[in-house]
């Protein structure tokens, strides 16, 4: 692998990465703050990219219809909350991972009634829909380094309103002790409420982003979900700062496993069995860091502070 | 007295005869087996849809022979698949079957279809097991069999001289015959041979190599999202236009709303394409936009033409009541297929032409494959000599 290829992909693991980290950062807070099990997540991030579909082809304009997304999946978050989640925070883990499942069948079934099955997509934004050259002839879409920068930003975001504010204090005090954060006289029911509405816009967010490179198509949040689970046990349950490091550790290992495994299984092997063992591995690399972390550091990579 | 016995005679008499208007009448069972659930529940609509589109033209009859359809949703799971089919042929005792749109579903209920006695028409689904050693006189194919598609891309690849190759497919079973359906006819070097994960979201790190070693030509074979995701980021790595893109299931009626303007110009392969120069084309493409407000793709076509293949076998064999005069009538395909030309073989897979296929743009707005060269004339799969057959 030439070095300006290897640039490319550790490029490509990062954006990826950050769109991990885009659905993993929701996922984690609902997780940590509130010790609640979303299996839901992931079809929140379909539902955003759905909404995206439909407001980006309404208005014309990404993003004015990434701005409705978003506030569609905020009211979505907020109905979610009231009409289920609300009843399950008392109720132990396996009573939410059944309830969240039983919404997973539900919303893919409610789209593909809403949307159709056949997969859908959103346009790339004009002014965003041209290439970088970088070197060696190589393109980059423009796209990307778009999508890195807002997945950088809402990491910055995140990061200030975890460490710097009022809110974000009861938010930390809440992860490590969610009991005494209410016998101080903080309203602990309220503090979840947006929690959580605040972590499915984000995986609304992650989605409307996704649609313009994803194929947009009922199941397209279970495989994230997944993946996403992965990134924050890697980095440590609750943990922003976390999800973030554990997220472009799954991307970049991830991405240079699968373009990287082949040649360099060809050095000692035929390239027949390479390429079965390649493709084998590869997709398999990102659990076996899994595993590996959960050995060496149960709590993950960077738990968050209180938690063990 | 009397007046009661000639009474009771008479109605006796009319009871028999309502009973024999009723039998001449009695309709023909058909159960279409297709996946409406998940996914790829874009390609079964289509093969339902087809099916009933061809059964609502002939105003609800086949053969001149009303018909009862009862639409079955495989879920894409083998085991659901079984069990549904099952019911279905031991309860209602269907003259045909039609169905799946997958070859896994297709090897589940063979079995318990065929054992019934029932008719199995595979409107999408054509595995090499079933053309071969594992071929049945009464299972019968009007799509291709399943090689077929991907050496018609091999084919070309290697008549326009294209030395070096990078081909790319799931990871799965169906994934490694497709490349090596390509490999059957490309003779060039293979640059690389990439097994992608079967939910596998973002190809940058393929595309970033793609560009890198630019090949003369690239294969893939991505069905469904898989697709839609590799040639929009295809086409946003400014990779469009300039190495030539062969690919079989990736651009297709199913994807090409999603796809959209990053697929045109791209290349597949196939048997018929909507904008096939023949007047039953042209009625069917109109009278499914019509119907069902999308351009119709293979699936739809091919059950279509499932559909039609068993008015033509009901017609001849007058009824259904006689599976050897059916069985004779079906071999003869004596319909007018929206390829035009189409024979069975003798293993119950057809004979015919295939071409490559282009994505343009209509000026409607919509996208569709266009015919764009014919690649094969009058090919039959090579399984056929391992089937018993006559």
């Amino acid at each position: 692998m030439t070095l300006s290829l290897l640039i490319v992909q550790l490029l490509n693991g990062l954006q990826f990465g950050i769109l991990l980290f885009l659905v993993a950062a929701g996922l984690t807070l609902v997780f940590g703050v509130m010790d609640f099990i979303n299996l839901a997540h992931g079809v929140q991030y379909m539902l955003g990219a759905y909404l995206a579909v439909t407001f980006v082809s309404l208005t014309g304009s990404f993003l004015l219809g990434l701005v409705l997304a978003l506030a569609a999946a905020l009211l979505l978050g907020l109905a979610l909350e009231f009409l289920v989640f609300r009843h399950l925070y008392e109720r132990d883990h396996l009573d939410q991972v059944l309830a969240t499942f039983g919404l997973i069948l539900l919303l893919n079934q409610a789209v593909k009634m809403i949307w159709g099955a056949a997969p859908l997509s959103v346009p790339v934004p004009e002014f965003l829909s041209g290439n970088v050259r970088l070197m060696d002839g190589i393109l980059y879409p423009t796209y990307r380094f778009a999508l890195i920068a807002a997945g950088l930003g809402v990491g910055a975001l995140l990061w200030f309103v975890v460490e710097k504010t009022r809110t974000g204090m009861l938010l930390r005090a809440g992860a490590s002790n969610a009991p005494m954060v209410s016998a101080l006289g903080v309203d602990i029911r309220k503090l979840f409420m947006i929690v959580f509405a605040f972590g499915t816009m984000l995986a609304g967010f992650a989605g409307a982003m996704a649609a313009p490179i994803l194929s947009v198509e009922p199941g397209m949040g279970d495989t994230v979900l997944i993946l996403a689970f992965v990134v924050i046990v890697v980095g440590g349950i609750g943990s922003i700062r976390g999800a973030f490091v554990g997220a472009l550790i799954v991307g970049l290992v991830d991405t240079l496993g699968r373009s990287s495994m082949n040649d360099l299984l060809r050095l000692f092997m035929a390239p027949a069995s390479a390429r079965a063992t390649g493709a084998a591995l590869s997709s398999m690399l990102i659990y076996l860091v899994m595993a590996a972390v959960l050995f060496v550091r149960p709590e993950g990579l960077l738990p968050a502070k209180g938690r063990s | 007295m009397t007046t009661f016995r000639f009474g009771l005679a008479l109605g006796c008499g009319a009871l028999a005869l309502s009973i024999a208007s009723a039998q001449a009448q009695e309709p023909i069972k058909i159960g279409v087996v297709s996946v409406l659930t998940g996914p790829a529940a874009s390609l079964g609509q289509q093969v339902r849809d087809g099916f009933q589109l061809a059964v609502d033209k002939n105003g609800g009859k086949l053969g001149g022979v009303p018909v009862k359809i009862t639409v079955i949703d495989d879920e894409l799971k083998p085991d659901v698949a079984v069990e549904r089919v099952r019911s279905f042929v031991e309860s209602e005792k269907p003259a045909f079957v039609v169905g799946p749109v997958f070859s896994n579903i297709l090897g589940a209920i063979a079995k318990p279809v065929l054992d019934s006695g029932a008719f199995l028409i595979s409107p999408n689904a054509g595995p090499s097991t079933m053309a071969g050693k594992a071929c049945n006189k009464n299972f019968f194919v009007t799509s291709y069999q399943n090689d077929q598609v991907h050496e018609v891309l091999g084919k070309y690849a290697q008549d326009q001289n294209y030395k070096r190759a990078y081909i790319i497919a799931p990871n799965y079973q169906a994934g490694k015959d497709s490349l090596a359906g390509f490999k059957r006819y490309f003779k060039g070097e293979i640059v690389d041979e990439v097994y992608a994960p079967l939910n596998a979201m973002d190809f940058s790190a393929d595309l970033a190599k793609i560009a890198s070693s630019k090949p003369d030509v690239v294969f893939a074979f991505l069905p469904g999202g898989l697709g839609v995701n590799f040639v929009k980021q295809w086409s946003q790595a400014g990779l469009q236009g300039k190495i030539p893109f062969l690919s079989a299931f990736t651009v297709d009626e199913s994807t090409l709303p999603a796809q959209q303007d990053a697929a045109v110009g791209l290349y597949g392969g196939m048997t018929w394409a909507p904008n096939m120069d023949n007047p039953q084309t042209k009625d069917f493409v109109k009278a499914y936009e019509a119907a069902y407000k999308i351009v119709p793709g293979s699936y739809a076509q091919q059950s279509y033409d499932a559909a039609m293949l068993i008015d033509s076998a009901v017609k001849a064999a007058g009824g259904a009541g006689n599976p050897d005069k059916l069985r004779e009538a079906i071999k003869k395909a004596d319909f007018t297929s929206l390829r035009g030309k189409f024979k069975f073989n003798t293993n119950g897979y057809p004979i015919q032409d295939f071409y490559l296929v282009k994505v343009a743009k209509r000026a409607d707005g919509k996208f569709q494959t266009e015919i764009a060269q014919k690649v094969f004339s009058d090919y039959a799969d090579p399984h056929a000599k391992d089937c018993g057959l006559k």
